[in-house]
C-alpha cells in the first residue's frame, strides 16, 4: 500500500540533495552530478504522475523517456567541455575559472 | 520492498552530496539511479527501469567516472568549502524541501493506491504499445518528438568529437 504522497516525498529529498550538491560544490564535475540528481527526481515524477493520478494515459512514461535520453546528451557535451578545459587551464574548480574566453 | 528502496535512495542521495570524494559521489549517484530503477519496475513500468538502467546507470556513470579520472583523479579533494556557504545551501535547500512537503500533504490526490502489477495479467505498458506510440503521427503519437531527439543524439556526438578533440 504505497501512496503517492510517499513517493513524492523520496522524489523531494533526491530534488534537494541535487539543490544543496549544486549550491555548495566547488567542482564542476561534481555539480553536474548534482544536476543529475535533480534530473532523476524529475523523471521519477513525471512516471509516479503518469501511473498512479492518470493510469490510462502515457504521456508521463514517454517525457520520463525523453528527459533521460536528452540528459543523455546534456552530460556527454559537459563532460567534453569540463575535460576541454582541464586540457587548456589544468583546473575545473569554479571558483577559479575567471577567464573563459579563447 | 518500496520502504527498502526509499530508504537505500534517501541515504545515498545524502552521501552523493556529501561525501568528500569525488568518485564515491558518482558511485553513490549509481545507487540512488539503480534505486530509481527499482521504483520504476516496482510501479510496473519495466521498460523505463531498463532505459534507467542501461542508459544511466551503464552509459552517464561510466562517462563521469572517466572524465573525473581523466581531470581531477580520485585523490583530489574537492569538498573544500566555506563553512558559511554551505550553510546558506542547507539553508536554501531545506526550505525549499519543507515547502514542497508541506504542499505534497496539504493537497488531497485523488490518486490511486500503488499495487504490485498482477503477476501474468494486463501490462500497463507493453513493448508492443511502446513501439506503436513511438511511431505514430495521430494523437498520443510520438514520432516528432523521437525525431527530434534522434536529430539532438547525432549534434551531441558531433558536438562532443568537436570540443574534445585535441588540437
Amino acid at each position: 500500500m504505497i501512496h503517492i504522497e510517499y513517493l513524492l516525498i523520496v522524489s523531494a529529498v533526491m530534488m534537494f540533495a541535487g539543490v544543496f550538491g549544486f549550491l555548495t560544490r566547488k567542482s564542476t564535475l561534481a555539480i553536474l552530478l548534482s544536476i543529475e540528481l535533480m534530473l532523476n527526481a524529475t523523471d521519477l515524477n513525471f512516471a509516479v504522475f503518469n501511473r498512479m493520478l492518470y493510469p490510462d494515459g502515457n504521456e508521463g512514461y514517454f517525457f520520463a523517456l525523453f528527459s533521460i535520453a536528452i540528459s543523455a546528451a546534456e552530460s556527454a557535451i559537459a563532460i567534453a567541455i569540463m575535460i576541454n578545459l582541464y586540457r587548456m587551464l589544468k583546473n575545473i574548480q569554479v571558483d577559479e575559472l575567471e577567464q573563459m574566453k579563447w | 520492498m518500496f520502504i527498502i528502496l526509499a530508504v537505500f535512495i534517501m541515504l545515498s542521495s545524502f552521501a552523493t552530496v556529501m561525501t568528500k570524494s569525488i568518485v564515491r559521489a558518482a558511485t553513490y549517484l549509481l545507487f540512488v539511479l539503480l534505486g530509481t530503477a527499482g521504483l520504476y519496475f516496482l510501479m510496473g513500468f519495466t521498460f523505463l527501469g531498463s532505459v534507467q538502467v542501461m542508459v544511466y546507470a551503464g552509459g552517464i556513470i561510466v562517462l563521469y567516472v572517466f572524465s573525473i579520472l581523466l581531470t581531477e583523479g580520485a585523490k583530489d579533494e574537492t569538498f573544500k568549502r566555506k563553512m558559511k556557504d554551505a550553510s546558506w545551501g542547507l539553508v536554501l535547500s531545506l526550505i525549499g524541501f519543507i515547502a514542497f512537503v508541506s504542499v505534497v500533504l496539504t493537497y488531497q490526490f485523488r490518486s490511486l493506491v500503488l499495487t504490485a502489477p498482477i503477476e501474468g495479467g494486463e501490462e500497463l505498458t507493453t513493448i508492443e504499445s511502446i513501439g506503436r506510440h513511438m511511431l505514430s503521427t495521430d494523437a498520443g503519437g510520438y514520432l516528432l518528438p523521437f525525431e527530434a531527439v534522434s536529430v539532438l543524439l547525432l549534434a551531441c556526438i558531433v558536438g562532443a568529437l568537436v570540443i574534445a578533440r585535441k588540437r
